[in-house]
Protein backbone atom coordinates (compact mmCIF):
# COMPACT_ATOMS: atom_id res chain seq x y z
CA UNK A 1 0.00 0.00 0.00
CA UNK A 2 2.78 2.42 1.01
CA UNK A 3 4.76 1.67 -2.57
CA UNK A 4 1.79 2.92 -4.04
CA UNK A 5 3.06 6.87 -4.35
CA UNK A 6 -0.24 8.74 -4.82
CA UNK A 7 -0.98 11.77 -3.91
CA UNK A 8 -3.54 13.54 -2.05
CA UNK A 9 -6.08 11.32 -3.32
CA UNK A 10 -4.71 8.13 -2.07
CA UNK A 11 -4.52 9.62 1.79
CA UNK A 12 -8.23 10.44 0.96
CA UNK A 13 -9.13 7.14 0.24
CA UNK A 14 -7.12 5.48 2.84
CA UNK A 15 -8.97 7.42 5.55
CA UNK A 16 -12.45 7.37 4.15
CA UNK A 17 -11.82 3.64 4.87
CA UNK A 18 -10.31 3.74 8.25
CA UNK A 19 -13.05 6.29 9.40
CA UNK A 20 -15.65 4.10 7.94
CA UNK A 21 -14.60 1.01 9.39
CA UNK A 22 -14.05 2.98 12.93
CA UNK A 23 -17.79 4.58 12.54
CA UNK A 24 -19.36 0.88 11.66
CA UNK A 25 -17.15 -0.61 14.70
CA UNK A 26 -18.85 2.31 17.04
CA UNK A 27 -22.42 1.59 15.81
CA UNK A 28 -22.21 -2.05 16.79
CA UNK A 29 -21.27 -0.85 20.02
CA UNK A 30 -23.95 1.70 20.21
CA UNK A 31 -26.61 -1.42 18.83
CA UNK A 32 -25.69 -3.53 21.81
CA UNK A 33 -25.90 -0.79 24.54
CA UNK A 34 -29.50 0.27 23.14
CA UNK A 35 -30.45 -3.51 22.88
CA UNK A 36 -29.75 -3.48 27.28
CA UNK A 37 -33.09 -0.63 27.17
CA UNK A 38 -34.98 -4.05 27.43
CA UNK A 39 -32.89 -5.10 31.05
CA UNK A 40 -34.89 -1.71 32.42
CA UNK A 41 -34.13 1.61 33.52
CA UNK A 42 -31.41 0.26 36.16
CA UNK A 43 -28.82 -1.53 33.73
CA UNK A 44 -29.19 0.61 30.84
CA UNK A 45 -28.54 3.91 32.93
CA UNK A 46 -25.35 2.22 34.55
CA UNK A 47 -24.03 1.40 31.25
CA UNK A 48 -24.59 4.71 29.43
CA UNK A 49 -23.39 6.52 32.31
CA UNK A 50 -20.11 5.30 30.17
CA UNK A 51 -20.78 8.04 27.88
CA UNK A 52 -21.10 10.54 30.09
CA UNK A 53 -17.25 10.49 31.62
CA UNK A 54 -14.83 13.14 30.56
CA UNK A 55 -12.91 10.89 28.82
CA UNK A 56 -15.53 9.06 26.55
CA UNK A 57 -16.79 12.60 25.91
CA UNK A 58 -13.43 13.35 24.01
CA UNK A 59 -13.27 9.91 22.19
CA UNK A 60 -17.27 11.52 21.29
CA UNK A 61 -15.56 14.11 19.48
CA UNK A 62 -12.65 12.24 17.71
CA UNK A 63 -16.08 10.01 16.49
CA UNK A 64 -17.97 12.94 15.33
CA UNK A 65 -14.23 14.21 13.42
CA UNK A 66 -14.49 10.65 11.52
CA UNK A 67 -18.42 10.80 10.77
CA UNK A 68 -17.80 14.55 9.95
CA UNK A 69 -14.78 13.55 7.45
CA UNK A 70 -16.29 10.46 5.81
CA UNK A 71 -19.46 12.43 5.58
CA UNK A 72 -17.85 15.34 3.57
CA UNK A 73 -15.37 13.10 1.73
CA UNK A 74 -18.33 11.12 0.74
CA UNK A 75 -20.37 14.35 -0.82
CA UNK A 76 -16.55 14.67 -3.23
CA UNK A 77 -16.69 10.95 -4.01
CA UNK A 78 -20.78 11.74 -5.06
CA UNK A 79 -19.42 14.65 -6.71
CA UNK A 80 -16.42 12.58 -8.30
CA UNK A 81 -18.79 10.18 -9.81
CA UNK A 82 -22.20 12.20 -10.81
CA UNK A 83 -20.53 15.82 -11.93
CA UNK A 84 -19.22 15.81 -15.47
CA UNK A 85 -16.25 18.15 -14.05
CA UNK A 86 -16.06 16.36 -10.40
CA UNK A 87 -12.78 14.25 -11.41
CA UNK A 88 -10.88 17.42 -12.79
CA UNK A 89 -11.79 19.13 -9.49
CA UNK A 90 -10.95 16.09 -6.96
CA UNK A 91 -8.03 17.85 -5.42
CA UNK A 92 -9.85 20.78 -5.00
CA UNK A 93 -12.31 19.44 -3.70
CA UNK A 94 -10.22 17.37 -1.02
CA UNK A 95 -8.87 20.54 0.03
CA UNK A 96 -12.46 22.10 0.63
CA UNK A 97 -13.17 18.58 2.42
CA UNK A 98 -10.15 18.76 5.06
CA UNK A 99 -11.13 22.72 5.78
CA UNK A 100 -14.57 21.72 6.25
CA UNK A 101 -14.10 18.78 8.16
CA UNK A 102 -11.48 20.76 10.37
CA UNK A 103 -13.71 24.05 11.12
CA UNK A 104 -17.01 21.50 11.72
CA UNK A 105 -15.02 19.44 14.12
CA UNK A 106 -13.79 22.03 16.42
CA UNK A 107 -16.83 23.56 16.65
CA UNK A 108 -18.65 20.78 17.12
CA UNK A 109 -16.05 19.65 19.49
CA UNK A 110 -16.37 22.83 21.33
CA UNK A 111 -20.10 22.55 22.19
CA UNK A 112 -19.87 19.24 23.04
CA UNK A 113 -17.44 19.59 25.68
CA UNK A 114 -18.54 23.11 26.83
CA UNK A 115 -20.34 21.63 29.74
CA UNK A 116 -17.48 19.98 31.38
CA UNK A 117 -15.60 23.30 32.00
CA UNK B 1 -8.47 -15.00 -7.96
CA UNK B 2 -7.20 -15.64 -11.45
CA UNK B 3 -5.68 -12.71 -13.62
CA UNK B 4 -7.75 -13.71 -16.75
CA UNK B 5 -10.97 -12.97 -15.07
CA UNK B 6 -10.02 -8.73 -14.34
CA UNK B 7 -11.58 -8.02 -17.85
CA UNK B 8 -14.61 -10.35 -18.26
CA UNK B 9 -15.06 -9.39 -13.96
CA UNK B 10 -14.85 -5.70 -14.79
CA UNK B 11 -17.55 -5.97 -17.60
CA UNK B 12 -20.20 -7.69 -15.40
CA UNK B 13 -19.07 -4.93 -12.77
CA UNK B 14 -19.86 -2.10 -15.36
CA UNK B 15 -23.19 -3.70 -16.87
CA UNK B 16 -26.52 -1.72 -14.59
CA UNK B 17 -28.52 -4.05 -12.87
CA UNK B 18 -25.40 -6.25 -11.77
CA UNK B 19 -24.99 -6.94 -7.95
CA UNK B 20 -22.32 -4.54 -7.83
CA UNK B 21 -23.56 -1.90 -9.74
CA UNK B 22 -26.81 -1.83 -7.42
CA UNK B 23 -24.06 -1.74 -4.04
CA UNK B 24 -22.37 1.26 -6.07
CA UNK B 25 -25.56 2.59 -6.23
CA UNK B 26 -27.09 1.98 -2.84
CA UNK B 27 -23.65 3.53 -1.24
CA UNK B 28 -24.12 7.34 -2.60
CA UNK B 29 -28.31 7.30 -2.29
CA UNK B 30 -28.02 5.86 1.67
CA UNK B 31 -25.05 8.02 1.93
CA UNK B 32 -27.19 11.50 0.84
CA UNK B 33 -30.13 10.43 3.64
CA UNK B 34 -27.28 8.98 6.18
CA UNK B 35 -26.14 13.06 5.97
CA UNK B 36 -29.43 14.11 7.28
CA UNK B 37 -30.05 11.15 9.70
CA UNK B 38 -26.46 10.39 11.21
CA UNK B 39 -25.43 14.77 12.11
CA UNK B 40 -28.81 15.08 13.08
CA UNK B 41 -28.95 12.24 15.31
CA UNK B 42 -25.69 13.60 17.03
CA UNK B 43 -26.35 17.20 16.82
CA UNK B 44 -29.74 16.12 18.63
CA UNK B 45 -28.07 13.62 21.40
CA UNK B 46 -25.16 15.85 22.17
CA UNK B 47 -25.14 19.47 21.76
CA UNK B 48 -29.07 20.51 21.50
CA UNK B 49 -29.41 17.54 24.58
CA UNK B 50 -26.29 16.82 26.26
CA UNK B 51 -25.02 13.34 26.45
CA UNK B 52 -24.90 13.17 30.20
CA UNK B 53 -29.19 13.96 29.97
CA UNK B 54 -29.26 10.61 27.93
CA UNK B 55 -30.67 8.27 29.94
CA UNK B 56 -33.34 5.34 30.30
CA UNK B 57 -36.24 7.94 31.44
CA UNK B 58 -35.03 10.47 28.41
CA UNK B 59 -35.33 7.37 25.65
CA UNK B 60 -38.90 6.39 27.20
CA UNK B 61 -39.77 9.80 26.26
CA UNK B 62 -38.24 9.82 23.09
CA UNK B 63 -39.46 6.94 22.19
CA UNK B 64 -43.37 7.67 23.43
CA UNK B 65 -43.60 9.62 19.56
CA UNK B 66 -43.76 7.05 16.67
CA UNK B 67 -41.84 9.94 14.71
CA UNK B 68 -38.64 8.98 16.74
CA UNK B 69 -39.00 5.35 16.38
CA UNK B 70 -39.25 5.72 12.76
CA UNK B 71 -36.32 8.67 12.39
CA UNK B 72 -34.18 5.81 14.78
CA UNK B 73 -35.44 2.35 12.91
CA UNK B 74 -34.84 4.06 9.41
CA UNK B 75 -31.01 5.53 10.27
CA UNK B 76 -30.13 2.06 12.20
CA UNK B 77 -31.17 0.09 8.61
CA UNK B 78 -29.70 2.47 6.41
CA UNK B 79 -26.41 3.06 8.74
CA UNK B 80 -25.47 -0.88 9.13
CA UNK B 81 -26.35 -1.92 5.64
CA UNK B 82 -24.30 0.67 4.85
CA UNK B 83 -21.42 0.11 6.82
CA UNK B 84 -21.84 -3.96 6.36
CA UNK B 85 -21.19 -3.22 2.76
CA UNK B 86 -19.04 -1.07 3.42
CA UNK B 87 -17.10 -3.66 5.08
CA UNK B 88 -17.83 -5.98 2.95
CA UNK B 89 -15.87 -4.25 0.12
CA UNK B 90 -12.89 -3.74 2.47
CA UNK B 91 -12.82 -7.71 3.31
CA UNK B 92 -13.12 -8.32 -0.89
CA UNK B 93 -10.10 -6.06 -1.13
CA UNK B 94 -7.74 -8.04 1.30
CA UNK B 95 -8.96 -11.39 2.22
CA UNK B 96 -7.65 -13.39 -0.46
CA UNK B 97 -7.61 -16.84 0.57
CA UNK B 98 -10.78 -19.24 0.30
CA UNK B 99 -10.48 -20.24 3.84
CA UNK B 100 -10.44 -17.07 5.61
CA UNK B 101 -12.84 -15.44 3.22
CA UNK B 102 -15.47 -17.76 4.85
CA UNK B 103 -14.71 -17.20 7.70
CA UNK B 104 -14.17 -12.95 7.55
CA UNK B 105 -17.38 -13.34 5.23
CA UNK B 106 -19.73 -15.07 7.20
CA UNK B 107 -18.67 -13.17 10.58
CA UNK B 108 -19.65 -10.17 8.64
CA UNK B 109 -23.17 -11.57 7.86
CA UNK B 110 -23.93 -13.22 10.98
CA UNK B 111 -23.01 -10.74 13.14
CA UNK B 112 -24.92 -8.04 10.87
CA UNK B 113 -27.66 -10.31 10.81
CA UNK B 114 -27.30 -10.36 14.91
CA UNK B 115 -27.58 -6.67 15.13
CA UNK B 116 -30.01 -5.99 12.73
CA UNK B 117 -32.79 -8.19 13.82
CA UNK B 118 -31.99 -7.32 17.67
CA UNK B 119 -31.44 -3.23 17.23
CA UNK B 120 -34.84 -3.40 14.86
CA UNK B 121 -36.48 -5.02 17.59
CA UNK B 122 -35.60 -3.08 21.03
CA UNK B 123 -36.86 0.40 18.90
CA UNK B 124 -39.97 -1.71 17.38
CA UNK B 125 -40.82 -3.40 21.20
CA UNK B 126 -39.63 -0.74 23.55
CA UNK B 127 -42.33 -0.47 26.20
CA UNK B 128 -41.13 1.71 29.29
CA UNK B 129 -41.14 -0.01 33.00
CA UNK B 130 -42.94 1.89 35.75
Amino acid sequence: MLQYRGREGMWAWLLHRVTGLGVVAFLCLHILDTVLLGWGPDVYDAVVQIYHLPAVRVLEVVLAGAVLFHATNGIRIICIDFWSQGAEYQRLMLYLVAAVTAVSSVALGYLMLRPLF
Amino acid sequence: MAFTSIAAKSDSARSVGSFEALSWLFMRASAVLLLVLVLGHFVIMHVVTGVDQVNYSFVAARFATPFWRSYDLLTLLLGLAHGLNGTRIVIDDYVHSRRWRVFWMSGLYGVGLFLTIVGSLVILTFQPQA
